[in-house]
């Protein structure tokens, strides 16, 4: 019941990206890049105080079961990216870099359910991976009912039959910074699943630093092998 | 085109009342304008407004023919759009970040949490269905807009009534109103929403029901749709400063009472509207 699937992530470098990373929950798979800080494309989207955050989803055709075309301009997709950038707003320190910007372009390969928190975990890594100044992690899991019984990590299959509820939490503050539930579900057990949805964050948030821990060793690692001497190698 | 941001002075001055747990316009931070409602000679047409929010809401219904995938099944659609009647902030044809979230949220709270049951709408399987549909219009935005259009969509649902119909073997009849007394729609429950604005310093309490100046100036909302049958139908915090889990579960509870507050107040102005349309014949 409390089971997460098997989480996948990669954070090597993807072509001129300055921060990447690939995460699959399960069978949901999600490509991340990030560019920036840089200057803005266009002029009138650069505060004078802080960076702007730009974030664009696409979804692959050939992601879900029946294939489906959606195009830029679906309101379903221009909410996703604007939950997106509202949710790491906050947490991105953005007045370090004023008047720039930073773009994140999500691309959903594969998806079976738990589409929102794989799009926020993998942008949380790749904003790392790119070296941006963050607060804290943010981490999502999504959590549901199954008559009384609360679940974690739904595949599509589960997300369509039982009410569902997206989480994301800062694991040092234990706060929450997103919260979505599109079914009905009676508060009582909201409650309950939203408080072991909180717990499952932390849990996530252990593998995400795992990770990024293992990404910067594999890079000090041969940031030493390329300044050492040929002879110092051998020791 | 984006208005310009409120002013220094205005911005200090409305976060340092509030941090007093003073607003504005006078009221406590968890106390809603008080809605009211306005029924038109129609059924099904209804201007809903809060304090200086106003939004009309008109039902209307045809037949048409189903989806071939759900023969069963009634349409629903919510034409929603804002025009730069209720504010200079909304331009026609570029939805903003904020006409995608209403309109979203709309069709979460009035349709996909099936609030009219569609089966019900169903004439002839295959053949005829009822296509209800359901438009806003968006006449003044004195904040929270989103809340008074869920209130003035589901007030109009309830108020609504179609034709009735009789089906013998393949023949559809409808039923003049004069005729036959017209059918109200099956409603499952009836959703409320509320929001409730967060600022950016951490000890000003939560708002709800923010005014125009405070939805601008706030760092965050959590939009909670529910029944006065305490079930979420949807709860939205779409990123926003970071809250505690005991924050959240206390605007729930906030929430739970004030749904069962709406429910009877929108019962008995619905009550009171059908009852000056009843005419005596004697």
């Amino acid at each position: 019941m409390f089971e997460l699937r098997s989480i996948d992530i990669d954070l090597g470098q993807q072509g001129q990206a300055d921060g990447s990373a690939v995460i699959t929950h399960g069978l949901t798979h999600v490509l991340v890049s990030v560019f920036g800080p840089r200057e803005a494309k266009m002029r009138s989207q650069t505060m004078h105080d802080r960076a702007n955050i730009n974030v664009e989803v696409s979804v692959a055709a050939f992601s879900t079961g029946d294939r489906r075309k959606r195009s830029r301009g679906d309101k379903r997709i221009l909410e996703f990216a604007a939950t997106i950038k509202s949710t790491f707003e906050p947490v991105v320190q953005t007045g370090l870099y004023p008047r720039s910007q930073i773009d994140i372009f999500i691309q959903v390969v594969q998806q079976d359910g738990g589409l929102l928190q794989a799009c926020i975990n993998g942008t949380t890594l790749a904003l790392m991976s790119a070296g941006i100044p963050m607060l804290d992690f943010v981490c999502a899991v999504s959590g549901g009912v199954h008559s009384t019984h609360p679940l974690l990590d739904l595949t599509t299959l589960e997300e369509n039959d039982v009410p569902n509820v997206t989480i994301a939490v800062m694991p040092k503050t234990r706060k929450v910074s997103l919260v979505t539930m599109e079914t009905r579900l009676h508060v009582d057990r909201f409650e309950e699943v939203f408080r072991v949805a909180t717990e499952a964050a932390v849990v996530i948030h252990e593998e995400m630093k795992a990770a990024i821990m293992a990404r910067s060793r594999t890079l000090i690692a041969s940031m030493k092998t390329g300044s050492q001497q040929p002879g110092e190698m051998e020791e | 085109m984006r208005p310009p941001s409120p002013s220094i002075p205005e911005k200090e001055f409305l976060f340092s009342a509030l941090k007093e747990s003073l607003r504005l316009d006078g009221r406590l931070p968890l106390e809603i304008r008080t809605p009211t409602f306005k029924f038109g000679e129609e059924l099904g047409w209804v201007e809903c407004s809060l304090g200086k929010t106003r939004v009309l809401a008109q039902v209307d219904g045809k037949m048409v023919k189903p989806q071939p995938e759900r023969p069963f099944e009634g349409t629903i659609t919510i034409v929603s759009e804002i025009s730069p009647m209720a504010s200079t902030e909304y331009e026609i044809g570029r939805p903003s970040d904020e006409e995608v979230t209403i309109t979203r949220m709309l069709d979460k709270v009035l349709r996909r949490s099936d609030a009219v049951d569609k089966e019900s709408l169903c004439i002839l399987a295959g053949q005829r269905v009822w296509h209800i549909r359901l438009t806003l219009h968006f006449l003044a935005d004195a904040g929270n807009l989103l809340d008074c259009a869920c209130l003035a969509g589901i007030v109009a649902l309830k108020h609504f009534r179609r034709p009735d119909v009789e089906v013998i073997g393949d023949e559809v009849t409808v039923h003049e109103p004069t005729e036959r007394a017209p059918v109200p729609l099956a409603i499952h429950h009836t959703p409320f929403c509320f929001t409730f604005a967060f600022f950016p310093d951490a000890t000003t309490p939560p708002v709800i029901d923010p005014s125009h100046l405070e939805q601008r100036l706030s760092a965050g909302l959590v939009s909670i749709a529910l029944n006065a049958q305490k079930e979420i139908c949807v709860l939205q915090k779409l990123g926003g400063v970071p809250l505690g889990t005991d924050d959240i579960l206390r605007l729930v509870d906030v929430a739970v009472g004030k749904a069962k507050e709406m429910h009877n107040l929108v019962e008995v102005q619905l009550r009171e509207d059908w009852a000056g349309r009843k005419v005596e014949v004697r």
